[in-house]
């Protein structure tokens, strides 16, 4: 109680003794902690507001974790329910993604928020190998765009590859209907003969590989199924319903197209959700150290700056004295 | 530190929660067969990235068609919320194609069928079980396994007769009224699927 005393006491001497660090005072809140020297108790009112607004963001980047894992939770289940409905496409045509076509649309799906890590970074990196790895001479490739985030980083180098772009995909829940609307959209609006669609696949809250899944136009499936190879089989099933083959194949494609969607959506957003767990549980870690550190520079000024006034009071009473 | 504390002890206590009410992953792990030419043709353009996976990877292979047939048709009947029957294992099932109904043995001949809005029936010994479904497609593979794709599916006993009726008069109704070609389709599709409900529920 003393020593607050002596503390309260040398704080107001301060001002009066010196007037000159005062406007140091004011310069050193703009910039960070440098207090420059002869400044004595006024830095800890800078790491005390510091330490105040890291603690807010801790607060804030632990609310958003218990967010982003009770979204995950509901829409995990949703997840993995939708994933059956890509398997048997995949059992009946195979898996082509060398396959070799005039004209690619690789479809990019990814979040409209931010704060979830690299995930979009991933899918944007991948669908631009992708643009490489599939133009060439006669043969093009363009972009279809799902959610703000790869809109944002394609517009900057591929604006003239770029068909369509759809934002707002989440907000209402995810159900089928939309996710088929907004197939048969894309569908009307892009000329194509393979669609390759990149998300990242939920694995666990960790893991999200981006993938590729690749859907083929019905003259394209026509086409290798003649030529052979994954696809030769298919001349082998008898087709029911319907006028012509090439009827059931066009509705065959575009309900391929729509299942494939709805479950590399969902997925996406599971992966979303996880990955934005992730970095905000790292975030709050990162700043309950930097609070920790704070906290300790803060104990250090505060003891430097009482130990300074002591040394004055003693030096100056003992000047008086002797 | 009790601050550390706390985070370190949270953090355990989640994950073990997570790995009690549901494992991390359900799907299948990631095999290393990917299409090999695709893999390859990725690595010669761009050498710096890790090729994306494949669906292909993600799913158990198929078997091949065995040379007598097998007892049991394998069926996978999937919506694209659920999977009603995964890899279920049965005498006969009868799917609503749009040629008709059709019944589906095992060592049934390889078949693509569109299906249009009727009942669906999985015959497992003396067990019948019926789902209305809207429509979608099956396929019929060689080696006695069949894929039914449906957007939309219920068992028979949730659905109600008597909306089924009233649904059935609006959009005759509908029908009658209807101006553009494109009110005509809509009032169309609404007419044969409930005229199929109606039948699915009387017949």
């Amino acid at each position: 109680m003393a020593m607050a005393a002596l503390r309260r006491e040398g704080r107001r001497f301060v001002p009066l003794i010196s007037p000159q660090p005062i406007s140091a005072v004011q310069s050193s809140l703009i910039s960070q902690e440098q207090a420059p020297l002869g400044v004595r108790s006024i830095s800890t009112q800078i790491v005390r507001n510091r330490m105040k607004s890291v603690k807010n963001i801790q607060k804030i980047t632990k609310a958003m974790k218990m967010v982003a894992a009770s979204k995950l939770r509901a829409i995990q289940i949703k997840a993995e329910n939708s994933r059956g409905i890509w398997q048997p496409f995949t059992a009946l045509l195979g898996d082509n993604p060398s396959v070799d076509v005039k004209k690619n649309v690789i479809i990019t799906v990814s979040s409209d928020k931010g704060l979830c890590g690299g995930i979009n970074s991933t899918s944007v990196k991948m669908s631009k190998a992708l643009h490489k790895l599939t133009s060439g001479p006669e043969k093009q490739s363009t972009y279809v765009i799902l959610g703000e985030k790869a809109k944002a980083q394609l517009i900057r180098d591929s604006k003239n590859n770029i068909e369509l772009c759809i934002t707002e995909l989440q907000r209402n829940p995810l159900n089928y209907t939309q996710v088929s609307v907004l197939a048969d959209d894309i569908l009307k609006n892009v000329e194509y003969d393979a669609l390759r669609i990149v998300f990242n696949k939920f694995h666990s809250v960790v893991s999200f590989p981006p993938t590729v899944a690749t859907v083929l136009s019905p003259e394209t499936v026509e086409r290798e199924s003649e030529s052979g190879g994954n696809l030769g089989e298919l001349d082998s099933y008898e087709i029911e319903g319907g006028e012509t083959k090439g009827e059931i194949l066009q509705n065959l494609a575009e309900f391929q197209f729509s299942c494939v969607m709805f479950n590399a959506v969902l997925e996406n957003a599971c992966s979303e959700q996880g990955a934005r767990m992730s970095a905000m549980d790292s975030s709050s870690r990162n700043a309950g150290e930097m609070l920790d550190r704070l906290t300790l520079t803060y104990n250090r000024t505060r003891q430097a700056s009482i130990t300074t006034e002591l040394i004055e009071i003693i030096s100056g009473a003992s000047a008086l004295k002797g | 530190m009790f601050r550390r504390a706390t985070g370190l002890l949270a953090r355990p206590i989640i994950s073990s929660a997570r790995a009690r009410t549901r494992p991390f992953s359900t799907d299948l792990p990631a095999t290393e067969t990917g299409d090999s030419n695709f893999i390859e043709a990725w690595k010669k353009v761009i050498p710096n990235i890790d090729p994306p996976k494949t669906p292909l990877s993600f799913m158990k292979p198929r078997p091949a068609t065995p040379s007598s047939i097998p007892t049991k048709l394998t069926v996978n009947f999937v919506l694209p919320y659920a999977s009603e029957l995964a890899s279920k294992e049965v005498d006969m099932i009868i799917i609503p194609a749009t040629t008709g109904l059709m019944g589906v043995l095992p060592g049934h001949v390889a078949t693509i069928a569109e299906l249009k809005p009727g009942v669906m029936s999985v015959h497992e010994g003396n067990d019948t079980t019926k789902y209305f479904v809207s429509s979608g497609f099956a396929f019929i593979h060689a080696n006695s396994f069949a894929d039914v794709i449906a957007v939309e599916a219920v068992p028979l006993d949730h659905i109600d007769q008597s909306l089924v009726q009233k649904g059935l008069a609006e959009f005759t109704q509908k029908l009658s009224s209807a101006s553009t070609d494109l009110e005509k389709a809509e009032a169309q599709i609404g007419v044969d699927v409930h005229s199929a409900l109606n039948a699915a529920l009387t017949g």
